[in-house]
């Protein structure tokens, strides 16, 4: 499994190549062929193991996306401190007092707090915006701080993959955990034509899948993701989206696309045979490469299948170990079943 | 001494507010290396003498802390942790980050954050009150249940950070700093001729009111006193009229919590010898053990250096290594000069009684 470090690598929207690296080395002896598209997608094929194609079968795509949610550098002060602003989806509150890492040096900041000894009560009612941030890299001037970093360097939080028992603790679940058991998926060899693809940009729109989802003209499309699971007590009941502990999380809907119901059937059908635990997500949270796969040209009959992840978008995320298994094992079950049957004779039935 | 190791070794030590045990062992091992006795006294402060070269010597007591504000579970809910904090915490700093939490072993966890997409636009600009943050150390909810239970502490986890030219970032330099600076100055003592006796003493209990401070120093009754802490390093955000500035030195403070003398004789030592150094005006309650240290038993001039830091009692207070060594020198060296008429020359209480 290679989680721990694909949790490690820096791979802000836009600055994925030390993920891609990651990848590339855990599955150039497990493809066909690979190769890297102009906008940064990783895609891997593998060819049907039978001897003679078989026309009949469709040509499978799988899609985890490479990037995470980071912060890029946008001003350097007099004092040299740097301010910043996110690269997708983080809740302000959670940035103060974390450590970073900075630009392709991997420069170590700190995210500077006032002390509470200086805070007046109203203060500390109140949210600290990104905008009155600064990150502190020990430089004290701007020409120090030059030196080192520039402006448009990408900063990831600097977080260590830990294991917790059953569960692990790390950065960028979302979507490495998607990366992983693809890469898993590409240990097994399939009657059909396979196409991996490891997505750029997903977090600032999910800009890599759709090029990628574009040259490999896939008959059907599954997306592997790190997703919401929001299961911490609360006071107003409302869903925690998905569990931890409660196996692969399989979407009906979410805010960028409907699954298709043939492939979701297919999912659940496979679970139940196989007593894979299985879950589906609250819709309707969230969107994934699935968002602009399923529209590619003509249109591609989707499904997302995913890790539940608590605290996604924040330094530190958690997920189940068995959940993560369960993925692997689901995905590798229901591809069987995708290469003994035709797409089209699977039924449109609700 | 390398300070880069020292300090890096004491801040990732646990040792929040009356469960200091952890970076006890730590500061006995390291003050032994330089004192004539090391002891740790009844409420656990480590109590370190380097004796002076006289055999009736007089007393100076130097003091940092070495507790650190915390976090103790006040509640388990489903296996996630409830807690409050212990000390002085900001509660804004606490989402989404990276604690351990010491039940039956250490268990590793993270305060949780709710996700982005499931929070509306109005959520995210409210602070979110403490009863509704949760460790979670992500272990099923029986095990959770037999490894911690209420009134377990936990700390947070970040791992020491080396910024660029001589400045670091962690936890608990407020105020391991000061007890680094404190074996600088033992270390310097090593070479320096000393008459008086020289108790360092790190203390217990600061954050939570001086507590350690106040027995220590009746214990030891010093003819004067020194606390050793942090104060507010310049950063972007805060008027400089507030702050000291980082890299230039230690802070000499000024105010009703200091002898005039001292202050005066600190100045003195940093100019002659080229130290940097900066002055603190403190109007009034310092907030460091040497407002418990100038009231005890009959009074004791007092003193204090503050060591600049910056983002104080965050999990990424930052500090130079340069005022840390600048500051165990200024010590050494003003130790160095204390002779058998120094509290004559301090004059407080003749002038006093006049």
């Amino acid at each position: 499994m290679h989680l721990k470090e694909l949790s490690e690598a820096f791979g802000v929207s836009g600055c994925e190549d030390e993920v891609r690296e990651v990848i590339i080395e855990a599955i150039k002896e497990h493809v066909d062929d690979y190769h890297v598209d102009s906008l940064g997608n990783l895609i891997a094929v593998k060819k049907s193991h039978r001897p003679s194609a078989i026309s009949h079968l469709p040509k499978v795509m799988l899609a985890a996306h490479m990037d995470e949610v980071g912060l890029m550098i946008t001003h350097i002060e007099k004092d040299g401190s740097l301010r910043f602003r996110p690269v997708g989806g983080i809740d302000d509150r959670i940035l103060l007092s974390k450590a970073v890492l900075i630009g392709k040096d991997r420069i170590p900041g700190v995210i500077g707090v006032k002390p509470i000894h200086l805070l007046k009560e109203k203060e500390r009612e109140k949210v600290v915006k990104v905008e009155e941030m600064a990150i502190d890299i020990g430089a004290s001037s701007r020409e120090e701080a030059e030196k080192l970093v520039k402006l448009g360097d990408y900063a990831a939080f600097a977080t260590k993959f830990v294991e917790l028992g059953n569960t692990v603790k790390g950065k960028a679940f979302d979507d490495r955990a998607g990366c992983a058991v693809l890469i898993e998926l590409l240990r097994e060899d399939y009657p059909f034509d396979l196409y991996a693809a490891f997505t750029v940009q997903e977090e600032v729109g999910l800009r890599g899948a759709r090029v990628a989802a574009y040259a490999i003209e896939p008959d059907v499309a599954f997306v592997l993701e790190g997703t919401v699971c929001d299961d911490l007590p609360k006071k107003r009941d409302v869903s925690p989206t998905t569990r931890l502990g409660g196996g692969p999380a399989i979407t009906l809907m979410d805010r960028t696309f409907i699954a298709d119901r043939r492939l979701v059937n297919l999912l659940v059908e496979t679970a139940e045979e196989n007593n894979i635990p299985y879950q589906f997500k609250q819709p309707v949270v969230g969107g994934t490469d699935a968002g602009a796969i399923h529209l590619t040209k003509e249109g591609v009959p989707s499904a997302v299948v995913a890790v539940p992840c608590r605290y996604i978008h924040s330094p530190a995320c958690l997920l189940s170990l068995s959940d993560f298994e369960n993925t692997v094992k689901l995905m590798k079950a229901a591809l069987g079943k995708v290469s003994s049957t035709k797409l089209t004779s699977l039924s449109r039935s609700q | 001494m390398e300070i880069v190791p020292l300090l890096k070794r004491f801040s990732e030590a646990s040792g929040v507010s009356g469960y200091e045990t952890e970076v006890r062992e730590i500061a006995v091992e390291e003050f032994r290396k330089y004192a004539d006795e090391v002891r740790v006294d009844k409420l656990g402060n480590v109590v370190a003498l380097k004796k002076g070269a006289e055999a009736k010597a007089r007393r100076v007591m130097l003091a940092g802390h070495m507790d650190e504000i915390g976090l103790i579970v006040s509640k388990i809910e489903k296996g996630f942790l409830h807690f409050t904090t212990v000390g002085g915490f900001d509660e804004r700093v606490l989402l989404g980050q990276e604690v351990v939490v010491h039940g039956r072993r250490d268990l590793p966890g993270v305060i949780g954050s709710r996700p982005p997409h499931v929070l509306p636009k109005e959520e995210r600009e409210k602070v979110i009150e403490i009863e509704k943050l949760f460790i979670d150390v992500g272990l099923p909810e029986k095990e959770v249940g037999e490894l911690v239970q209420v009134g377990d502490l936990a700390t947070i986890a970040r791992g020491f950070i080396e910024l660029r030219d001589g400045f670091v970032a962690g936890k608990a330099f407020d105020d391991r700093a000061g007890v680094v600076a404190m074996l600088v100055c033992l270390e310097g003592l090593a070479s320096i001729k000393h008459v008086w006796d020289v108790y360092a003493v790190a203390t217990v209990q600061e954050e939570v009111g001086l507590r350690g401070a106040m027995t220590s120093t009746y214990d030891i009754a010093p003819d004067i006193a020194i606390a050793i802490d942090v104060g507010f390093g310049n950063q972007p955000g805060v008027p400089e009229a507030d702050t000291i500035e980082m890299g230039k030195g230690p802070a000499i403070a000024f105010g009703p919590n200091i002898h005039p003398k001292l202050h005066e004789q600190l100045v003195k030592v940093a100019k002659d010898l080229e130290i940097p150094y900066q002055v603190e005006p403190i109007p009034g309650r310092s907030g460091t053990d040497a407002w418990a240290m100038q009231v005890t038993r009959e009074g004791i001039p007092t003193a204090l250096l503050s060591i600049p830091l910056r983002y104080m009692h965050t999990s990424v207070e930052t500090v130079s290594t340069k005022d840390i060594e600048r500051t165990g020198r200024l010590l050494a060296e003003f130790i160095g000069r204390l002779d058998e008429g120094f509290m004559e020359k301090l004059g407080w209480k003749l002038e006093a009684g006049n």
